[in-house]
């Protein structure tokens, strides 16, 4: 029978292999916001599990709100990449440095 | 005979499993076309997942949204930008110790933090939409439009934001492309195009012969 602790340890080795995703391809900005867009997956994993097992209403409706906020991201997200592509013709972290952060 | 929880819990073994090796693949493949359709598939078991946990709204708005609009986008986005792969990749077995090491601290610290164990006693019991009397759209659909107006009203006025800055930011002004400009068009007044001009008429002179005499055989 499935209980709690499933969903959360789904969960949270979803939310670490993203990590290890951010650290590992660090030159890449595709594969770092695909680990970000993982990363929420993850967090709306146990919210579902939270609010099915807690049978509260407001764990499902926190995920319909990140799903909304993380499609936005997305959107802005890849509009300035197809703008850093256009004008520097790279989406290399290493260099995209004119900020000198 | 399989008992149905025991099913359940063969699938969501099977769909987790899935979804750890799709999610493993999303980080380690070489060609970024292959992460974003790994992705995919990531997305797709995680919803059978929920669709497991009768969140079916959620599972269903997972594919339609997620798979159906911003991984196609992203696919898209992969697909038209010309990425020199190999580039991108140095560094990768360099820093895999350090991201390997760091997750799997992560992983012992939170599964130690949350305690699993005592989670593991917690059972599903009963769908809190059926004990509700209603379907699970409708359950979350009534909290959404009560309880939720405000911040429901608020995550539109996000979308429509970052509709409009995505917009914004790739829109560019090529110089010296032609174009209709149909303000201008319907605001063109007869005297900007035709002008009359006043002269005096032209009348033949006797050296050059007229058309008509020497159209004669």
């Amino acid at each position: 029978m499935i209980t709690l602790s499933h969903y959360i340890v789904l969960g949270a080795i979803l939310f670490c292999i993203s990590v290890a995703g951010l650290f590992i391809n660090r030159k890449n900005v595709i594969v770092l916001l695909m680990a970000i867009e993982l990363m929420l997956l993850a967090v709306n994993i146990n919210f579902i599990a939270f609010s099915r097992f807690g049978h509260d209403v407001a764990g499902q409706v926190f995920v319909f709100f990140i799903l909304t906020v993380a499609a936005a991201e997305s959107a802005i997200g890849l509009a300035i990449l197809v703008l850093l592509f256009r004008n520097r013709s790279t989406v290399n972290v290493a260099e995209i440095d004119s900020m000198k952060g | 005979m399989i008992d149905t929880s025991l099913f359940q819990l063969i699938c969501f073994y099977a769909f987790a499993a899935v979804t750890v090796v799709a999610a493993l693949s999303v980080i380690t493949l070489r060609n970024s076309v292959h992460a974003v359709l790994a992705l995919v598939l990531t997305f797709f078991s995680t919803a059978c997942i929920w669709m497991l946990a009768e969140a079916e709204f959620l599972a269903i708005a997972l594919i339609v949204v997620y798979v159906g609009a911003v991984m196609v986008l992203f696919l898209f986005v992969v697909m038209m930008l010309d990425i020199d792969q190999e580039k991108l990749r140095e560094g990768f077995v360099k820093f895999l110790p350090v991201g390997l090491v760091v997750a799997a601290v992560m992983l012992v610290e939170m599964l130690g933090l949350i305690g699993v164990r005592f989670m593991h006693a917690q059972t599903m019991g009963d769908n809190p939409a059926t004990a509700a009397g209603m379907s699970n759209t409708a359950w979350l659909g009534m909290a959404l439009y009560t309880q939720y107006l405000l911040p429901f009203e608020v995550a539109a006025l996000i979308l429509t934001v970052g509709v409009i800055a995505a917009v914004a930011l790739t829109l560019r002004h090529r110089v010296g492309a032609r174009k209709q400009h149909p303000s201008e068009q319907v605001a063109v007044k007869a005297s900007d195009r035709v002008r009359i001009i006043k002269m005096a008429a032209e009348r033949p002179t006797d050296s050059q012969p007229s058309p008509a005499q020497e159209s004669k055989p």
